[in-house]
């Protein structure tokens, strides 16, 4: 029975390390949270999002508090993004919300600027000033455009 | 002409009837799950044979994966001024495709071809008979624990293959080709998501230990009962076990839309 005792405490081991590289992987590398931290959902409209997609991250100077979790376009067909953030991040009712590149080719992400009022928006209110991204088509486009004027 | 027509037919009829008798074996052995008695046991040591015994080749063959892949990517990322990309590249290329394939293949040729090897000779010897003769259902005994260690044994193997492979490309880009090391985990970490890459890794490992291990023990079960039937139905365990898998895997990428 010896032998035996030693095969089940082995299988055992093996089993042990498996679930924990399987958890390594979960946790760590695939970054699941559990009981996940409270989001507040806010809403944000821009004329133009560019190649924001879903899960880009929001950030406060460069700090991330949430990403997108929806984009679609509201009543009057003009592109809506809504946003998840944590809700221990209090953002003022007067900030603004920016589309911008990190790197000239990098992913695009959302940059909130807080602004000075003192109360915060709540679950489902939206951004009053917002930024559309800044697309390098059409700084190319109006730079053509205007040399042809001045011509 | 005539022939050939009858020919073709049979060999359709004889492709169906097979992929009948293996869809008929597996409903038994899914039918033989709750069965009393309990193999525990027998499952133990299945999983000690198909699992532990294979945990050497597949860390070692984890780590030489992941030193190739850092080697080779960094080589050709820097080449694009991107070598920051390391990480989320080896680690959505592991996750995703490499971890669960290779394991896969890797447990075919280990454990998947011992067990048709063994059931092979269980049975040309008429050891299984031998149990029928005691009213024991060998599926019950004999292929049940086997195909079940191998189901479980998988996914355990493809988490232990990846976390090497990770380190294996951990090594490579960062001490020898001088990446940094937050760099690299954090670009492994940001790319990886657990919905749609582990999710997909884990599920993909159950199937193919499923596959593999309905695969193995009905091609040792229905084996011819002598050396070279043996012979044939090991072969025919890798091989047809490998294709499995990797139409499996095709199927299941698509399936998950990528």
């Amino acid at each position: 029975m010896q032998n035996h005792a030693t095969r089940d405490l082995i299988v055992g081991l093996f089993v042990l390390v498996g679930l924990a590289t399987l958890a390594y992987l979960s946790l760590q590398v695939g970054g699941i949270e559990f009981g996940a931290a409270r989001r507040i959902r806010l809403e944000a409209t821009f004329d133009d999002i560019g190649g924001l997609s879903v899960r880009a991250p929001v950030r406060i100077g460069g700090v991330k508090i949430g990403q997108v979790s929806a984009i679609g376009l509201d009543d009057e067909s003009r592109p809506k993004v809504t946003l998840e953030v944590d809700d221990d991040v209090a953002i003022s009712s007067d900030s603004s919300a920016a589309i911008r590149t990190a790197g000239l080719l990098g992913d695009q992400f959302i940059s909130v600027e807080l602004g000075a009022e003192d109360d915060a928006l709540a679950e489902g209110e939206a951004f009053q000033f917002t930024e559309s991204a800044f697309s390098i088509d059409k700084l190319v486009g109006r730079l053509v455009h205007d040399a042809g004027v001045s011509d | 002409m005539i022939g050939a027509i009858r020919e073709l037919g049979a060999r359709v009829t004889a492709g169906v009837e097979g992929l009948g008798r293996v869809a008929r074996f597996g409903g038994h052995l899914v039918g033989a799950v709750p069965r009393p008695p309990s193999r525990f046991g027998f499952f133990v040591r299945a999983l000690f044979d198909a699992g532990v015994l294979s945990v050497a080749l597949i860390c070692l063959s984890g780590f030489t994966v992941g030193m190739v892949l850092g080697l080779q990517l960094h080589t050709t990322l820097t080449r694009f001024g991107a070598e920051e990309g390391l990480g989320a590249v080896v680690g959505l290329s592991l996750v995703r495709e490499l971890g669960p394939v290779l394991t896969g293949l890797l447990v075919t040729g280990r454990a998947g071809s011992a067990i048709t090897a063994e059931i092979g000779a269980m049975k040309s010897t008429e050891q299984l008979d031998g149990l029928r003769m005691m009213a024991i259902d060998p599926l019950h005994f004999v292929a049940l624990p086997r195909a079940l260690a191998l189901t479980i044994a998988m996914p355990l193997l493809n988490g232990l293959f990846i976390v090497f492979a990770i380190a294996g490309a951990y090594g490579v880009g960062v001490w020898r080709q001088g990446l940094d090391g937050g760099v690299y985990l954090s670009g492994l970490e940001d790319a990886v998501l657990f919905g749609d890459d582990v999710g997909q890794s884990l599920l993909k490992s159950l199937v193919f230990g499923l596959l593999l291990g309905l695969i193995s023990t009905y091609k040792g079960h229905s084996c011819a009962p002598d050396a070279a039937g043996v012979a044939r139905a090991t072969t025919s365990t890798v091989v047809t076990a490998s294709v499995c898998i990797l139409l499996a895997d095709y199927v299941i990428t698509a399936l998950w839309g990528v």
